[in-house]
């Protein structure tokens, strides 16, 4: 067993582990020591290749193919130097008035995480890019939205020098989109914070971790850790964890903490999503240019979706595509006439989405579709068969039909054609990325498992920043609100350092 | 063969999901090979113990109706076995079915041979690509 010590160890390099290593990073200068314990690689920046199941092995969880328990939906999020930043799009979205309030959480007020995430916005570059860099899948979107009256929205995205590769969710190959590992985790590590990847912390104790430091494989990519590989005893006068909201709940209940806190790992939401795509008669430009440029978003207080522009790559839309066969193969054969939207759906914490673990420790994802997210997975899907038609698409797949493929002659039966009773799980593809929750900010341990500020109730060392202090869904994008919420529960540290760290 | 079942099984399955994968030759199949043992080398033994049980029944369930094992049916009825077991009343089946399907999508779409008959060409250098 080897033995390290800090001050600090930070559990995860996300949105939410690289802005508190940015935060507290200046505390390094005083002397204290501080660690970013990250589980996936840090890739060289020639490593990024854009090659879709190559990157995907190497950035995401489990090759981005994490299951719900039940197997019905795949949920995808990031395992690297960055976390899940380095994998999004950019899309970078200012919290919700009406979300913030409806959360409930004392001493969170909109206007200070509002604040936060504004100062992280023009931190991390977020601009409208400018309209020739604009494809016409997004065009597209646009134009259907428009001839519906349709109050089409432009997303901030956090790019620099962008050079339209559309390679995002690839992890950007011109290192153009400005997440935590290009930004926040530099300026951490400038200022003397430690990074240590590939470090996969299994439990934390009183004041320790333990931590296993793995090879680089043979054929794998990225740089091989800092640490030798083995196993680890960190001890460290403060922790916290952001290792996600699937594996900072499965963290706490691997190491016992359920035992106090009877609400961890509930609460779970993750916008379930659904591709949407549809057949033009001429090739458009798709795959190249920033994928993700527009949203739509009045329905999602009384439709419970939201639409965004996508762009995904040859196995995702093929597996996104329900159903097989010629009727499937068609579609693809179209690639560079077809048009997407990412249908997500609004869902509720309940009693019964959460995370757990296995009897090896794995994190487990519990989670039943809600009606009301169905009902957003349905008339998000009719709602984009509209917009498509409306911008001239020739055919449209449903997914949520017994047959997928309408034809636009069919148009005017939406409604009919698209129906809830066709949502079966396990038939419909439903995937994810935007898993919050399962750690959800409150007062008493009795209904939360941390406080406004992210100190986990009865563990004055212990705090936890990432998305899964979300008591509820955040109904868009995360990664700023995600930011801000790390900002302030480092703030607290920094200002509670002297007692934390004297004790 | 992955998932160490006669590849006549493991063919049949991708002709009827992918019909495109009828005409690959043996350097197509060695890398869709190649991509599905690199899917299921890190998934756990009871996964893939479960995608082998599924494979058979796929292969023999056919035989209580039409006589013969799925590899020896029309393309027809390949595809009846199969929606069948996509709309089946329990939800295991269909996600068993769907776990079954991503592999050969994978498999298929996740070699850059088949990107590129699609027209997929993305590349790093984006717009000036074009």
């Amino acid at each position: 067993m080897n033995h390290a010590a800090y001050d600090i160890v930070i559990v995860g390099s996300g949105a939410g582990g690289g802005t508190v290593a940015q935060e507290l990073s200046p505390l390094c200068r005083q002397g204290l020591r501080i660690a970013v314990l990250e589980k996936g690689p840090r890739l060289r920046d020639d490593e990024f290749t854009g090659r879709e199941l190559e990157m995907a092995g190497a950035l995401y969880e489990d090759g981005g193919g994490f299951l719900t328990a039940d197997g019905a939906m795949t949920i995808a999020f990031g395992s690297a130097y960055g976390g899940s930043t380095v994998v999004y799009t950019g899309t970078s979205m200012l919290p919700l008035e009406r979300v913030i309030r409806r959360w409930n959480v004392p001493d969170l007020t909109h206007a200070d995480l509002d604040c936060r995430a504004r100062k992280f916005m023009a931190g991390n570059h977020a601009h409208l890019i400018e309209d020739d860099l604009i494809n016409e899948n997004n065009k597209l979107f646009v134009a259907g939205c428009r001839k519906l009256n349709y109050d089409v929205r432009q997303f901030p995205v956090n790019i620099k020098g962008c050079r339209g590769s559309g390679l995002c969710n690839l992890g950007c190959p011109n290192q153009a989109k400005q997440g935590t590992d290009r930004v926040q985790l530099p300026n951490a590590e400038r200022n003397g914070v430690e990074v240590v990847t590939r470090c996969q912390v299994l439990t934390v104790g009183q004041r320790t971790l333990s931590a296993r430091v793995s090879a680089r494989p043979a054929d794998g990519k990225g740089e091989p850790s800092t640490w030798e590989p083995g196993d680890y005893q960190i001890d460290a006068r403060i922790i916290v964890l952001c290792a996600g909201a699937v594996n900072t709940p499965a963290l706490m209940l691997r190491s016992g903490l359920g035992a106090t806190l009877p609400r961890l790992g509930s609460g779970f939401t993750t916008h379930p999503a659904m591709i949407m795509l549809a057949e033009h008669a001429r090739p458009i430009t798709n795959f190249i240019g920033h994928p993700k440029s527009y949203y739509l978003d009045q329905f999602a207080e009384t439709g419970h979706f939201v639409l965004e522009t996508c762009m995904y790559f040859p196995f995702i839309t093929a597996k996104s595509l329900a159903g097989f066969g010629e009727p499937h193969s068609a579609f693809m054969r179209a690639f560079p006439r077809l048009q997407m939207i990412l249908v997500l759906a609004g869902d509720k914490a309940d009693a019964h989405n959460r995370v757990s673990i296995d009897r090896a420790g794995k994190p487990v994802v519990e989670y039943r579709f809600q009606p009301e997210a169905i009902h957003g997975l349905v008339r998000g899907a009719i709602a984009s068969a509209r917009i498509f038609f409306a911008a001239g698409a020739v055919r449209v797949h449903m997914p949520v039909a017994s047959h997928t493929t309408i034809e636009a002659a069919d148009a005017p039966r939406l409604d009919q054609i698209a129906a809830a009773a066709e949502f079966k799980p396990g038939k419909v593809p439903v995937s994810a990325a935007h898993p919050q929750g399962g750690c959800g900010m409150g007062s008493h341990a009795r209904d939360s498992v941390t406080d406004s500020r992210g100190r986990v109730h009865g563990f004055p060392w212990l705090f936890v920043a990432d998305a899964s202090l979300f008591p509820d869904s955040l109904e868009l994008n995360p990664y700023v609100t995600i930011m801000a919420l790390a900002d302030r529960v480092a703030q607290r540290i920094r200002e509670e350092a002297p007692a934390l760290l004297g004790s | 063969m992955p998932l160490e079942l006669d590849s006549t099984i493991l063919r049949a399955l991708f002709a009827t999901i992918v019909p495109e994968s009828s005409a690959l030759d043996a350097a197509g199949w060695c890398d869709v090979e190649q991509v599905v043992a690199a899917l299921l080398r890190d998934r756990p033994e009871s996964l893939k113990r479960q995608l082998r049980i599924f494979l058979r029944a796929i292969q023999w369930l056919p035989v209580a109706r039409y006589g013969r094992p799925f590899t020896r049916l029309s393309p027809a009825h390949r595809t009846r076995v199969l929606a069948h077991l996509q709309n089946h009343r329990i939800q295991k089946v269909r996600v068993g079915f769907w776990g079954l399907r991503t592999i050969v999508l994978a498999g298929y779409y996740g070699r850059p041979a088949a990107a590129r008959a699609i027209g997929y060409t993305a590349s790093p250098r984006g717009w000036g690509a074009a």
